[in-house]
């Protein structure tokens, strides 16, 4: 948890995926159509993704992957982030954090 | 010996002896009775003989073939008729029985070759005097002339027929229990026919009904795809991914019958100029049976993704714009832009990046399930032969086969973000119109798939060269 607190923080943007899984493809595209460059952190290249895939279960992440953060602040996995793209408030998070400019 | 006919007859004078050449016989005679009955029966042996020999055919056969003819009779006529022959021959035969006498001496010798019946014997034992007197007898029968050619041709030919009935009517208990049995089998020949011929009626009909019933499941089939809802109730034997497609079949099409019916209201509210508040009713209501199809569109994905992915449920015409088993959200507003003026600014920039919203999540969907498509595709295509034996190959190979397993699992996370996205993008679009502009968008959505609809019938109604 406290790993996953910490690489969150790290950066505006930042997204927990598995290189894997197709649907993280799918939101890393979405993120970068929008102009913006998370962090990622694929969790079966990483030697704590047990751990971390655990915490971000724990946070009510499901699936566990792809999870969100934007600011440091946990926004969801994938159909949580649609559903705010879709009425414009993901683009607002993005820009509150810098993320993206406009 | 000119005139003798081939009803040969047997001399039992002794005139008719002393006529004949000598013949040394060889038949054993069983009754040692008085010397008379020897001598005559001795002396009738060579008269047999001898006419056996002129003839070239034995009595017995003789005897056999007018035995022939009147089974034959019986098996190639039906049982009815056979048993009329039967018992008329028997009539015949028995009414010949007073002169048994008579037929018992004059088949002495025809029937001592075959198995002698024990009466027969007995009696010619105890006839010893058989002469004139059982000649007396036999004569009534007919009343031909005296002449002794012609009696003795009548008595020959009494005398087989007599032989016939005392071989007959010695064995008539076994006659009686013949004809049981024959009738039996003509019996059961003629239900074992009658069997066989419903049979082959039963058969006929089901072949008949097998047919109509794969014409009227091609027509089914046909129907399904113009849209038409015909209730399939009798399929639940189906496997489980059939249950789940067949099933929502189903409740698709009640779904749509349903959405129609409140189309059809809000078009009249609508256009009787009803209130507000009315229309917010209709409107509310359109927008959550939408979250009903889109909640059993889930469920049916979980059961068969590919059913749903396959588009098989919507009509042919709605199936070419379909993406990831729906359709395309942008579209939809594309084709609402210019209908539902006037829009403030706000709205208008509202509906813009709605329009781009929904533009941007198809692209990252699109996108994903493209990569997923090509991982598959690595994932079976990496069929090289590993430098290990056999084992290696085989863990290869269920390798292979469980991460392609994980990545077809994946299909359904798409179709629910697709659905997702949809639905999202209906509840934005009201967000930012009124209720009356969402009724008209309501409307003219349903307009444009109805058109859809009624393209794809008349498609599959089109005439064909």
């Amino acid at each position: 948890m406290d790993k996953v607190r910490d690489l969150a923080s790290k950066k505006a943007a930042v997204i927990f995926t598995k290189s894997s899984c197709c649907m993280c493809y799918s939101i890393k595209t979405l993120f970068y159509e929008l102009g913006a460059s998370p962090a990622i952190h694929e969790l079966d290249h990483d030697p704590s993704g047990r751990d971390m895939e655990w915490a971000l279960r724990g946070l009510g992440c499901d699936p566990s992957v792809p999870a969100v953060f934007i600011g440091g602040r946990f926004v969801g996995s994938a159909k949580d982030v649609i559903s705010l793209h879709v009425d414009g408030s993901l683009k607002q998070m993005l820009i509150d954090a810098k993320a993206i400019w406009f | 010996m000119g005139s003798r006919t081939v009803n040969i007859g047997i001399g039992n004078d002794k005139k008719a002896v002393t006529a004949m050449p000598s013949y040394v016989p060889s038949v054993p005679t069983s009754n040692p009775s008085s010397t008379e009955a020897n001598t005559i029966r001795s002396s009738r042996i060579p008269d047999l003989g001898t006419l056996e020999q002129s003839l070239g055919f034995r009595i017995e056969d003789a005897v056999d073939l007018t035995r022939n003819p009147l089974f034959n009779q019986i098996k190639s006529s039906t049982q009815a008729i056979a048993d009329a022959q039967f018992g008329a021959i028997n009539k015949t035969l028995a009414s010949a029985d007073n002169n048994l006498s008579a037929a018992i001496v004059g088949s002495q010798t025809l029937t001592l070759k075959k198995d002698t019946p024990p009466n027969l014997v007995s009696i010619s034992a105890g006839r010893e005097n058989w002469g004139d007197s059982n000649m007396a007898d036999a004569s009534p029968r007919t009343d031909i002339s005296t002449d002794d050619t012609d009696e003795k041709n009548q008595r020959f030919e009494r005398g087989q027929t007599n032989a016939i009935v005392a071989s007959d009517s010695s064995d008539r208990s076994k006659d009686k229990t013949d004809q049981k049995t024959l009738r039996r089998l003509a019996q059961n020949r003629e239900a074992a026919r009658k069997s066989r011929l419903r049979k082959k009626a039963y058969v006929q009909q089901l072949e008949s009904s097998r047919l109509k019933l794969t014409q009227l499941e091609q027509e089914l089939q046909r129907a399904r795809q113009q849209g038409i809802f015909i209730s399939s109730s009798g399929d639940q034997s189906h496997s489980m991914s059939g249950n789940g497609a067949l099933a929502f079949d189903v409740e698709y099409a009640r779904w749509l019958e349903e959405h129609n019916r409140q189309i059809n209201e809000l078009r009249a509210a609508v256009n009787s100029h009803a209130g507000d508040t009315e229309l917010r009713t209709i409107v509310d209501n359109v927008t959550a049976h939408f979250d009903d199809i889109f909640r059993l569109k889930g469920i049916a994905a979980k059961a068969d993704v590919f059913h749903i992915l396959s588009g098989m449920w919507k009509t042919p015409a709605e199936r070419c714009f379909l993406w990831i088993g729906g359709f395309r959200s942008s579209e939809l507003l594309k084709l609402l832009a210019n209908q539902l003026e006037p829009l403030t600014e706000q709205q208008f920039m509202g509906f813009h990046n709605l329009q781009q919203s929904s533009q941007q999540a198809e692209d990252a969907l699109s996108q994903g399930m493209e990569a997923l498509q090509q991982s598959l595709a690595e994932t079976l295509a990496n069929g090289s032969p590993g430098p290990s034996g056999s084992s290696g190959n085989v863990a290869n190979y269920m390798g292979q086969m469980a991460m392609a397993m994980g990545k077809l699992g994946t299909l359904e996370g798409f179709v629910r973000q697709a659905d997702n996205l949809r639905q999202q993008t209906l509840q934005q679009m009201h967000r930012i119109l009124t209720t009356r502009q969402s009724a008209r968008a309501l409307l003219a959505i349903n307009d444009y798939f109805s058109r859809l609809r009624a393209l794809s019938s008349l498609w599959l109604a089109r005439p064909r060269e």
